[in-house]
């Protein structure tokens, strides 16, 4: 098997570094990828179609929005289906899970908990701040969404589950996530009702009193807070089964 | 070389370090924290290339979110590994 | 092309660093993917994989001394730019109709970026590509350690060759030892003793 991979992965790297001499220089304007109509369009039209600064997110909310919905849509899966990967059944949901001999009996350390009490509200204050700006600056949905996330993730890590399950269990945690996914398609289909197509935010202009182009600039706040929904709730879902092997109980 | 390559040049060479360390180490939790390394060496070289929602994502994601989920499960299966 | 000497690892070593480490890192993932008997092992080495494609994305977006892909404020339709059209704004105001009238008027004046400017931010297109990719990729990383932690549950290791022999009793009919983690364990561990 050894000598299999060996021969396998010499075969692909000597391929993959014979094509690499034949890439464009590094750094070249002129280089296929970054000469394409495409991206130039994007470049140059980011600011007259949408006036939002940061064109990573014009582009994944608004040009590749179908692409970003469908992306959410995935995560949401993911969530599901780890839940349903671990969920006990059988003859394993009625045993009472034996402690592991690692298992500390102790109340949680005083230090740990008073700087986690003390984070947890900026980190949350920041996920905010990185949502809302993620128009102007580095961030958005998805990065804002996994910092909710891990603000969770930290108080489960510093007491136990059961005291991040106080704030967001999981039941509504998958509520929470396939709402994100209504926030997102309900935009769009909001659209389609006004007479555009599919995700086409421009036609909310006709409800909402500001131009075709804030139209887009706010949908497309809209669809990333759907996006921080499903992922926020997601990771935190997928950290309550991973962490608690489906029992969704215990500490870490 | 200027010292933005210069730069470029040390972390893709600890990146692979890193990466043959997390692939070689018999311990699982010591192979996730290296991972975790890994990741955030991966988000610096994407800050310097320009890619900063990238780097943004990767360093919230890789570097946080994946390292516990990796050590979450170490903890819950076994953390010796035979290679 | 190989005939110069040294001409292409020259090439390779010094002006493509990037793709050549890209290159490396995918295969150091494909390898522990291949070889790797331990299955976290194998699914560290899916991710390392993984970065190693965004790696090679990334590398394609770059521009040499191009800006990060979000609008600098002189063509920012809401910095200076937005700031100067809006004192031109009364002369264009009275050579055009009244229509202007409409406070969303001027965004008609704010100009596409020409090409020369287009040059100065790297391209966006990769990033977005990556940025979902990463999330979507956390996500279905969770999904294999779920996996994991089943195949644990159900066979009390994560060692792929016990796996397998413990598939294969399980088909002939020998009575398996499903369920006693430390049995296997200390089979693991005899194994061990052995290779040593």
């Amino acid at each position: 098997m050894r000598k299999l991979a060996v021969a396998v992965v010499v075969l692909t790297g000597g391929l993959l570094l014979y094509a690499a001499t034949d890439f464009a220089a590094w750094g070249d304007p002129e280089s296929p990828a970054s000469d394409s109509d495409v991206s130039k369009h994007f470049i140059a039209e980011t600011g007259v179609d949408t006036e939002v600064p940061n064109m990573v997110t014009a582009v994944l909310a608004d040009y590749r929005g179908f692409d970003t919905m469908f992306e959410t849509v995935v995560i949401f899966i993911a969530g599901i289906a780890i839940l349903a990967i671990l969920k006990l059944t059988g003859k394993d949901a009625t045993k009472t899970p034996g402690k592991r001999k690692d298992e500390v009996d102790d109340a949680p350390d005083l230090i740990v908990t008073h700087t986690v009490r003390l984070l947890v509200p900026i980190i949350q204050l920041f996920a905010f701040y990185v949502l809302a700006h993620g128009h102007v600056s580095p961030g958005g949905g998805f990065q804002g969404g996994v910092i909710m996330g891990a603000s969770f993730i930290l108080v489960a890590l510093a007491w136990d589950l059961p005291r991040a399950m106080d704030r967001l269990s999981v039941d509504r945690a998958i509520l929470l996530a396939g709402v994100g996914i209504l926030i997102y398609a309900g935009i769009g289909l909001l659209a389609m009702f006004l007479g555009g197509e599919f995700l086409d935010y421009a036609e909310l202009s006709t409800i909402f009193p500001v131009s075709r182009e804030m139209a887009r600039y706010h949908a497309m706040l809209g669809v990333e807070i759907g996006v921080a929904f499903t992922v926020t709730t997601v990771m935190f879902a997928i950290y309550a089964s991973l962490s608690s092997k489906g029992r969704l109980e215990g500490g870490l | 070389m200027s010292g933005l390559e210069l730069f470029n040049v040390f972390i893709l060479v600890f990146l692979v370090v890193a990466a043959v360390i997390a692939l070689r180490v018999k311990d699982l939790l010591i192979a996730s924290v290296v991972f975790g390394i890994y990741s955030f060496l991966m988000c610096l070289l994407w800050a310097e290339m320009g890619a900063v929602d990238v780097a943004f994502t990767e360093a919230a994601v890789g570097a946080g979110v994946s390292a516990v989920f990796l050590i979450a499960t170490v903890f819950n299966v076994k953390r010796d590994s035979s290679d | 092309m190989f005939g110069e000497d040294g001409g292409l690892l020259r090439e390779l070593l010094v002006e493509r660093f990037n793709y050549c480490i890209y290159v490396v890192l995918l295969l150091i993932g494909l390898y522990a993917m291949i070889a790797k008997n331990n299955l976290i092992k194998k699914l560290i080495g899916m991710s390392i994989f993984q970065t190693a494609i965004i790696l090679f994305y990334v590398s394609l977006g770059v521009k040499e001394g191009a800006s990060i892909p979000i609008y600098k404020p002189e063509h920012d339709p809401h910095g200076h730019h937005a700031e100067d059209h809006a004192d031109h704004k009364p002369k264009d105001a009275n050579a055009s109709s009244s229509a202007s009238a409409d406070a969303h008027d001027d965004h008609h004046e704010v100009q596409a970026l020409t090409d020369e400017q287009t040059r100065q931010y790297a391209n966006p297109l990769p990033h977005v590509l990556m940025l979902t990719a990463i999330v979507v990729g956390v996500a279905t990383l969770g999904v294999a350690l779920a996996v994991v932690q089943r195949i644990y549950r159900a066979y009390g290791t994560i060692e792929e060759d016990e796996v397998m022999k413990a598939i294969m009793e399980e088909s002939q009919g020998i009575p398996s030892t499903k369920g006693s983690p430390k049995s296997k364990k200390g089979a693991s561990k005899k194994r061990k003793a052995k290779k040593a």
